[in-house]
């Protein structure tokens, strides 16, 4: 799974001012160290159930999208369905 | 009078799927689904734009509950971006029926027969439906069927050619050989070209820019509806044989 920075002393959820550099889409992001990815995608403006996140290559199942965290130098993929023949 | 056909195990009645590409907009699109009858549309995978995530989105126009979404590889050059993209389709929808599309070349966008192979293969093995669109060559769709694809889709001419079905005798060798269902997927130019492809005894026909490039989408969705429907009923029906002269077909006796 890649090297996770450490961040054991801070509760995920009192870790919001931290902030980690993210790529998404190929686009680079600053989000909220340690929020789940659901709240990534919220906080990007998406409604979860209609995309699907590649993360580091891995499909994230959608069951685990409010559990799985961010951590600094992640790479995401989210993409959903547009037009095509 | 129903006449259904059934791929992987889910049953329809209309036997025209469209795509959901070239559309001036998603109410233009919507209304041309409508138009065709048809139960199953394309649709592609793409990357969302997170720098404008309010702009509108295809499920919104079309419903997924009621038409069933079939998502393409369209773009994809090798069996690894296909199977990628599809594993992404699958947890964006929750489904395992898919249309599988390998390009071989960008100026064509004739199949490579060899990655769509490998994908097939690759795919059936995780649990997917793959319909398979490929070259009209009767043992490569042997092949496809023999590593898993659940319909065969072979191409009638280029992709957004128009051109019309190329080689009615090997669409034939291929509906005569398979056991799954057979679809022309592409080439399609207008209502008869549909029509021959389900005169050929085709389950079914594949088509988006025939429709989506006609001066009037919808009116042309309706047109392949009942040509489609006509081909149908022309194959079922069992044409009449051809002669090389005249046959009258008032009578010669008791003429004035």
């Amino acid at each position: 799974m890649g090297t996770r920075p450490v961040r054991e002393a801070k509760a995920p959820m009192s870790a919001t001012t931290d902030s980690a550099s993210v790529i998404i889409n190929g686009e680079t992001r600053r989000i909220a160290a340690g929020c789940t990815l659901a709240e990534m995608i919220e906080g990007l403006g998406l409604d979860p159930a209609k995309v699907a996140v590649e993360h580091n290559r891995a499909i994230v199942p959608r069951s685990t999208l409010g559990t799985v965290r961010v951590a600094d130098g992640d790479q995401f993929e989210i993409v959903h369905f547009v037009g095509g023949g | 009078m129903s006449d259904t056909w059934s791929v992987a195990g889910r049953t329809f009645s209309s036997r025209l799927i469209v795509g959901t590409g070239k559309y001036k907009d998603f109410a233009q699109n919507a209304a041309a689904v409508e138009a065709s009858g048809a139960e199953i549309v394309t649709v592609a995978v793409r990357r969302v734009n997170i720098s404008d995530p309010t702009q509108p989105v295809l499920m919104d126009y079309i419903d997924p509950k009621k038409i069933t979404y079939l998502p393409n590889t369209a773009g994809c050059f090798n069996a690894d971006e296909a199977i990628r993209t599809l594993r992404l389709a699958r947890e964006a929808g929750g489904w395992d029926l898919v249309k599988l599309e390998v390009l071989g070349e960008a100026r064509t966008l004739y199949p490579n027969m060899k990655e769509t192979l490998e994908a097939t293969e690759v795919l059936a093995k995780e649990g997917f439906h793959p319909m398979v669109y490929c070259v009209d060559d009767p043992i490569a769709a042997k092949q496809l069927e023999d590593a898993g694809a659940v319909a065969i889709m072979p191409l009638g001419a280029p992709i957004g050619s128009g051109l019309g079905i190329q080689n009615r005798v090997t669409i034939r060798l291929i509906v005569e050989g398979a056991k799954v269902p057979v679809l022309v997927d592409a080439g399609v130019g207008t209502a008869s070209d549909a029509a021959v492809a389900m005169e050929l005894g085709c389950d079914g026909v594949l088509m988006n820019t025939a429709i989506a490039e006609a001066k009037d989408p919808i009116r042309m969705a309706r047109a392949m509806k009942l040509a489609v429907e006509a081909g149908r009923d022309a194959y079922l029906s069992g044409r009449m044989g051809t002669r090389k002269y005249a046959d009258p077909s008032s009578p010669l006796a008791g003429l004035i």
